[in-house]
């Protein structure tokens, strides 16, 4: 699959028009809806107190009988999907996802948080700790380091394996501080720039059993680093020192949260403010005035008029509209809606993988997945029911 | 409103609150009254008549007088060399922080007086050591700055004010008592009047109550048989005309009346003159109670001659009965006067019931500190090494002809007063042999549980009441306790109400000389009473002035007096906790200790005294707390005066009428109850189950948690300070010691398993270190040396230091060559830590006691009972030291790395405790908007129940604090001062960073991905661990341990013991008919045995292994005999009652 898939279809434009119209070019059926079924089916509504049709779940015979068919089409999911990336900085990435179910968009979350493979810190062979932090305390800081490292190049070690190249990373930490002359310390404080990696394996193989049988220099072309260097890990004083070394193998979310790829990635729908009627005069101007910039104003006096403008700049008042929305006055006008096939979807990675290379990962595990579920279902017996 | 019209001095005055605590600290009412009596308790004891001389009764020339009283620095004489004692090394060595209290003295040896007198601020004699307060005066930390501290390996926010006695810290409680000397008015248990006294001088303590009984009053004391008629006594006393009594208890129409029973009554008796009297009473003294005795006690040593009962009569009068009131040379007028007092307050009482007093109303009460306590113990021990001395004396100087002379400095032992003192304060039974006194649970041991618990037991004040009885008046909350005692803080359960804690700002005073105070009320206009005339003492407009409970005099305009009494008291003539009060028709002054007083604002008129330039000096630095006490612009104010003054709570509430004004509102709570954001928005008893759970929060103990070795220290990885704090938490520093982790709370139903206050957990979070706790266990021992000059030893069995590893022992796996276990080896389940061994004979004389061979020891181990699960338990630490006895001292440390699991027990700071019922991955989490994923969910129901408004502003608060990156704050009643943030400007805020203004997010589902149909109330709320966690209970047991005498399973965890089916079990299994079942659990799991019984005799027979038969016991046949399975307590319990020359029989029946 592509980065980017733009959309194949012009967005509809938005506006003040009635709400059934604006359904967007995602999931549209051939036959039309009633308008509040249709809000229904493609829109959650924000209520004051409650949201409303939030389920997404529906049978293809849902509406049959309004002669709409429900049932999964390719075509129709081929013309409504895209993804669109929004923002990309660094590890973090925004991108919008068009005409997918729910389920679909929870399974990669949920896939790239759990079941996405890392390196991380699993065993810490300690030599010498001096330091006020417990070994443990420190284990587990050290543990929670994210590493630049792609997990791809490496093997899953199972608890009877024994450590070799292929499946561990060793890193060495040996600091103590000093007093110097002039009086100021010197590595009073361990980051994470302090781990050094052994590319030729465990320095210490007859306690640790871990012994390579190649550098893995080759192997790991980049180098092994921490993503960030700054991580505080332990404060020393003079005459303190630690010296360590830990091996990281694979592992995933699943097991425990240092292998977790993403610090979070997470969708939200994409938000929609609708009006509900045509809104002039004072309460346009009302109304203006309380969402600035959200609604767009033009005319005065009885002649004032109001047009949505651009939500996605305006997160900060969607909570307003919302609140508006519930006020007696307000409440025929204006409604916070949220697409319910709209999905704005956010990675932030912790540095292993780029944003883009966990989703298409996620994506990957997701048909492997699907695949299993195809061959569990060939295997079912044959039978007619 | 009112209030932003004073928002000048209002948002200023809280200023005042840390110049007090920086000027006074935090636990001032523990260290002060420790200071007082070292500085001069001390004197006055050894000054005192019974006390400053030793004669003897061989030599009548022979005296050792005291002249002098100094306590030291803590220091300590080790290998004759002086070294300066710190608290921490105290505490690691096992030793006790004191300092030497040396004496001057004047004596007689032979036919010279020596006079001995020490230099530099010490005396000449050393006579015993007296342990430390910490942070007192004589303390080595006080005056530290934080990096002086932390060399000595202290911690700078350690309030002090506890003693370290053999390496344990220990508080003295503050004890409550009913105040001394005091006449209080009260009802007996037949709604009859009763004037009650307790008097309490340095010699003597006894309680004198005025009764009535059929209309008479009568004297009710312990020294007479029966109940004297208040009449005859006063008759002893020199008043003998029915004419006199009614002009000193008031002319008054309806006294006279409420009188003439007494009076009619003593006519009856016969008694009309004084020696009639004297005679009567006579006839009434008690014989056997002679007060001190032959025993010869500390108490009443001087040997009495043998004398007349009159003469007993009139001793116990004057010495005796209401003891507080001086009778000089047999005069017994102001006895007299004080008496004619209590009549007349009983009369009134009788007349109009409101003027019965309140046994429970504060201004009644006393609090016994430290220093009090100590006082009374040191002078109990100072007496009894004087009577030691004197004994010693005797025998010395009764023998005629002696070798060398008699110097008896040189018998002065140490030992009575250091062990005495040590002794008390460690088991905390205070015994004082001359008040007959016995007090069990004086002391405690302070609990380094967390600060906070550490800081809430120095403010603790426990009362003499009995916790069994059923009573609510002294468990009530006091109107009269505003602002003195913590409203929240008290214990559920049976001391509910007993044991109370002091508000922030309370101060408890300390003794005051009286002399000078009455010297300036006379000069202030106070006519002595006895100058007086008696019809003088009831003229309109005049009023008895009182100095601590006795009659200083009469003075013609009181209410002037109290004015310009005060005035002087503002202008720093008089001590600042003498306090002055008009009650009723008379005036009381006080200057007694263990009032409780607490500073306020002055107003003149309802403008307060300080003003917006004073704060500014203030903060400037130019002015300290002591400033504003100085300029009279505070005072302090004990319960009794409160009563005298209108306090306005805030400015905007000052009117003409008002006095005082209060610094700041939240100071009413206690430290404990200050953690509470927004306490005044709870119901009150969540407050109070706060109070009792922030104590047992885990988090930082002191800044030398590392250092320390307590035998159980909980600590948190990460411990936190909260998003939402308090001023008090600022103040008493537990935003640098925290106990607790800001959690993001969603407060939702999710997956069924948050019911009944359970909480689910995110995994995540836990894998990145939420509610990641430490234990530290100490395990030590000590080596004892013992009369045959062997001693214990540790080594290293030469089985561990076998050649092949294979062959060492795996208990001695962590053994260094020492013996002792290595730091930083992991624990398995019975490994050895230390490998102690005993001498088995310690009795009989060795030859080398230093070169015994193996075979001579005995192992005596200390070993490691492990739990089963989670992380590895690690050897942390070892100490090696020797303590006072220089006997050597293993202390081994054993950490514990815990992550929370299911069953741990966490709580929020409003009450609300839950267990973890669940833990679920990040991802089946919910998230929200903006992917925020609660750390832990909780479920809705625990709010509508609980009303626990406070913690809903707290998790608003703390999201707009994390939305600003400003801390919020929610002191109590805080908000019109600013000390608090409004719902409505947090709102304000949460709109702004685009949250709603409820605090509710916009969730989907973690499992489904769908939205959440419901908002869900999220943001992040203070949690704090508690100690309970499920790793230290978690038991259950198939088969194990039997009780030898019963056979029966044994009983609880520590014993692997089994799951008992109590009594109730057993009526449900009875009420259901299950009789297998019941016979099961009862009898066959249980303790089942089979006994031979003789079906003729009903007795228990045996059975004879030789024979292969059952064997009857009085036949000795075996015939009739059947097999039978009983409970062997069953049969336990028939050959006890046998051994009693019981005979159970059975009788059997074929089933």
């Amino acid at each position: 699959m592509g980065r980017t898939k733009k959309a194949a279809q012009p967005q509809a434009a938005k506006g003040a028009a009635a709400a059934a119209a604006d359904v967007g070019p995602s999931t549209s059926y051939d036959a039309t809806l009633p308008d509040n079924l249709e809000v229904a089916r493609t829109r959650v509504v924000c209520g004051t107190d409650m949201n409303l049709h939030t389920t997404s779940t529906i049978a293809a015979s849902q509406w049959g009988s309004l002669g709409v068919d429900a049932s999964f089409d390719m075509d129709r999911f081929r013309r409504g999907f895209s993804i669109d990336i929004k923002r990309y900085e660094g590890d973090d990435m925004e991108f919008e996802m068009k005409g997918v179910s729910c389920a679909v968009a929870n399974s990669l979350r949920r896939i790239m948080i759990s079941e996405t493979p890392t390196m991380a810190i699993e065993h810490v062979y300690i030599v010498n700790n001096t330091s006020v932090i417990q070994d443990e305390v420190l284990s587990h800081r050290l543990g929670l380091v994210p590493l630049k490292v792609d997990p791809r190049l490496f093997q899953y070690k199972a608890k009877e394996d024994a450590p070799s190249e292929q499946n561990t990373i060793v890193l060495k930490l040996k600091v103590e501080c000093r007093r110097l002359p002039s009086g100021a310390m010197e590595n009073d404080k361990v980051y994470s720039r302090d781990l050094v990696w052994l590319p030729e394996g465990s320095e210490m193989p007859d306690e640790t059993s871990c012994r390579f049988a190649s550098s893995q220099a080759a192997l790991v072309s980049g180098g092994v680093r921490p993503v960030h260097d700054d991580i505080l890990i332990a404060k020393l004083r003079p005459g303190q020192a630690i010296e360590l070394e830990c091996h990281c193998i694979k592992g995933v979310g699943d097991m425990h949260a240092k292998w977790s790829p993403v610090a979070t990635t997470w969708y939200r729908l994409m938000p929609e403010v609708v009006l509900l009627q045509k809104t002039r005069g004072q309460i346009a101007e009302e109304l203006a005035e309380q969402l600035p910039g959200l609604l767009q104003l033009s005319g005065s006096g009885d002649k004032a008029k109001v047009v949505v403008g651009d939500v996605r700049k305006h997160d900060k008042l969607l909570e307003k509209v919302r609140r508006l929305s519930g006020e007696e006055r307000y409440a025929p006008y204006i409604q916070l809606r949220k697409i319910k096939d709209r999905f704005i979807f956010t990675i932030e990675s912790a540095g292993a993988w780029r944003p883009h290379e966990l989703f298409q990962y996620a994506v990957e595990v997701m048909m492997s997945k699907c695949d299993k579920v195809l061959e569990g279902l060939q295997a079912f017996p044959q039978r007619s029911f | 409103m009112a209030a932003a019209d004073h928002e000048g001095l209002i948002n200023q005055k809280y200023a005042l609150l840390p110049a007090f605590l920086q000027a006074k600290g935090l636990i001032r009412q523990h260290v002060s009254s420790f200071n007082h009596f070292i500085s001069s308790d001390l004197l006055k004891i050894i000054r005192a008549k019974g006390n400053e001389r030793v004669t003897c009764d061989a030599d009548p020339n022979f005296y050792l007088r005291y002249t002098n009283i100094y306590v030291g620095r803590p220091s300590l004489e080790e290998d004759y060399i002086q070294t300066e004692l710190t608290p921490n090394q105290c505490r690691l060595r096992d030793q006790t922080y004191s300092a030497p209290i040396s004496v001057d003295v004047e004596y007689t040896r032979g036919k010279e007086v020596v006079i001995r007198k020490g230099k530099n601020n010490s005396g000449a004699i050393v006579i015993g050591r007296m342990p430390i307060m910490l942070r007192s005066d004589r303390c080595v930390l006080t005056g530290k700055s934080e990096e002086e501290l932390a060399r000595v390996g202290e911690c700078p926010l350690d309030p002090g004010g506890y003693f370290i006695v053999r390496g344990t810290e220990k508080v003295i409680l503050i004890q409550e008592q009913l105040s001394k000397n005091r006449i209080i008015i009260d009802t007996d248990s037949h709604g009859g009047i009763v004037a009650s006294v307790t008097s309490s001088t340095h010699e003597r303590k006894s309680k004198t109550n005025i009764v009535t009984k059929h209309g008479r009053l009568l004297l009710k004391h312990n020294a007479f048989t029966e109940d004297v008629n208040i009449m005859i006594v006063m008759r002893a006393m020199g008043v003998e005309s029915d004419e006199e009594v009614l002009q000193l208890v008031g002319t008054e129409g309806a006294f006279a009346n409420l009188l003439i029973p007494t009076l009619q009554h003593c006519k009856e008796e016969g008694v009309y003159t004084r020696q009639q009297a004297l005679d009567y009473l006579a006839s009434k003294v008690k014989s056997t109670s002679r007060p001190g005795g032959p025993r010869g006690g500390p108490g009443g040593a001087f040997q009495r001659r043998t004398r007349s009962k009159v003469d007993e009569a009139r001793e116990i009068l004057a010495n005796v009965v209401l003891c507080h009131v001086p009778v000089v040379h047999f005069d017994y007028q102001q006895k007299i006067t004080y008496i004619a007092v209590m009549i007349r307050r009983m009369l009134y009482a009788m007349l109009d019931p409101s003027f019965i007093d309140d046994r429970d109303y504060y201004g009644n009460k006393r609090l016994e500190l430290a220093g009090g306590l100590l006082a009374l113990l040191f002078e109990d021990l100072f007496k009894r090494l004087n009577a030691d001395l004197k004994r010693q004396a005797d025998s010395s100087l009764s023998k005629a002809n002696r070798a060398t002379q008699f110097d008896i400095a040189k018998c002065i032992r140490t030992d009575t007063i250091t062990f005495g003192l040590e002794h008390a304060i460690s088991s905390g039974n205070w015994t004082i042999k001359r008040f007959r006194m016995e007090r069990k649970g004086v002391t405690q041991v302070l609990s380094r549980l967390s600060f906070i618990s550490a800081v809430g037991m120095m403010t603790r004040i426990t009362s003499q009441f009995e916790k069994t009885r059923k009573v609510s008046g002294p468990r009530a909350l006091q109107p009269s306790q505003w602002g003195m005692l913590c409203p929240a803080d008290t214990p559920e359960g049976e001391s509910c109400g007993l044991v109370k804690n002091l508000a922030l700002m309370t101060h408890v005073t300390t003794d005051e000389e009286e002399g000078p105070i009455a010297r300036l009320a006379h000069i202030m206009g106070v006519e002595p009473a006895t100058l007086v005339n008696q019809s003088e003492l009831r003229e309109q407009g005049c009023a008895l002035v009182f100095l601590n409970g006795n009659i200083l005099g009469v003075h013609r305009r009181p209410k002037y007096f109290v004015r310009s009494f005060r005035e002087m008291r503002r202008r720093g003539k008089l001590g600042e906790f003498v306090s002055v009060y008009l009650q009723h028709d008379t005036v009381q002054i006080a200057s007694d200790g263990g009032r409780v007083c607490r500073p306020l604002i002055i107003c003149d008129r309802g403008v307060p005294r300080v003003t917006e330039e004073h704060l500014q000096l203030l903060r400037e630095g130019k002015w300290t707390f002591n400033t504003f006490l100085r300029n009279g612009l505070l005072e302090y104010l004990d319960v009794n005066e409160e009563n005298n003054s209108l306090v306005a709570l805030y400015e905007s509430n000052c009117a003409p009428r008002t006095t005082h004004l209060e610094i700041e509102p939240f100071t009413i709570m206690g430290v404990v109850a200050g953690l509470i954001p927004f306490p005044h928005h709870n119901q009150s008893p969540r407050n109070t189950y706060q109070c009792a759970m922030g104590k047992q929060a885990m988090g930082n103990v002191a800044f030398n948690q590392l250092n320390r070795m307590d035998t159980l220290l909980y600590l948190l990885c990460y411990p936190q300070r909260p998003l939402l704090t308090t001023k008090t938490i600022e103040l008493v520093g537990f935003d640098r010691l925290g106990a607790g982790q800001n959690a993001t709370v969603a407060v939702m139903s999710y997956s069924g398993y948050d019911i009944e206050d359970a909480i689910v957990m995110n995994r995540a979070s836990l894998d990145r270190g939420f509610g990641r706790c430490i234990v530290l266990r100490k395990y030590g021992t000590s080596l004892k040396k013992y009369a045959n000059r062997t001693q214990d030893r540790i080594v290293l069995p030469a089985a561990a230091a076998a050649p092949n590893p294979a062959q060492r022992p795996a208990k001695f796996r962590l053994l260094d060559r020492d013996g002792i276990a290595a730091a930083g080896e992991v624990l398995t389940q019975g490994e050895v830590l230390v490998n102690k061994q005993m001498p088995t004979n310690t009795r009989d004389p060795v030859t080398n006691p230093a070169a015994m061979p193996d075979a001579f020891y005995r192992n005596a181990p200390v070993s490691w009972k492990g739990y089963s699960g989670g992380e590895k338990c690690v050897v942390d630490k070892v100490l090696l030291t020797s303590n006072d006895d220089c006997s050597c001292v293993v202390k081994v440390l054993v950490r514990h790395t815990r992550r929370p699991e299911l069953g741990d027990k966490f709580s929020s700071r409003h009450g609300q405790k839950g267990v973890v019922g669940s833990i679920w991955s990040q991802s089946d989490m919910p998230f929200t908007e903006r992917g925020l994923v609660p750390d832990l969910i909780m479920n809705p129901h625990g709010f509508p129940s609980r009303m626990t408004v406070g913690k809903m502003i707290e998790l608003l608060g703390s999201k707009a604090a994390v939305c600003t990156g400003r801390f919020h704050y929610g002191t109590a009643f805080g908000e019109p001062a600013g000390l608090a943030d409004t719902v409505d400007k947090i709102s304000k805020e949460l709109v702004e960073s685009g949250f709603s203004y409820s605090g509710k997010d916009f969730l989907h589902s973690g499992i489904t991905g769908e939205a959440l149909e419901a908002y869900i109330f999220m943001g992040p709320v203070y949690y704090q661990k508690l100690k309970h966690m499920v790793l230290d209970k978690m038991h259950a047991r198939a088969r194990g341990p039997r009780v030898v005498l019963t056979r029966q399973p044994t009983e609880g965890r520590s014993r692997d013991g089994g799951l008992r089916l109590g009594e109730m079990e057993r009526d449900c299994l009875i009420g259901y008919g299950a009789s297998m079942l019941l016979l099961e659990r009862l009898m066959i799991s249980s303790d089942q045995f089979e006994v031979q019984v003789c079906t003729h005799c009903g007795l228990m027979g045996y059975y004879d292994a030789k024979q292969r038969r059952a064997v009857c016991p009085s036949t000795k046949s075996s015939e009739h005999m059947a097999t039978l399975k009983v409970p062997y307590a069953a049969k336990l319990l028939f050959q006890e009652l046998s051994s009693m020359n019981i005979v159970p029989k059975l009788v059997l029946a074929e089933a």
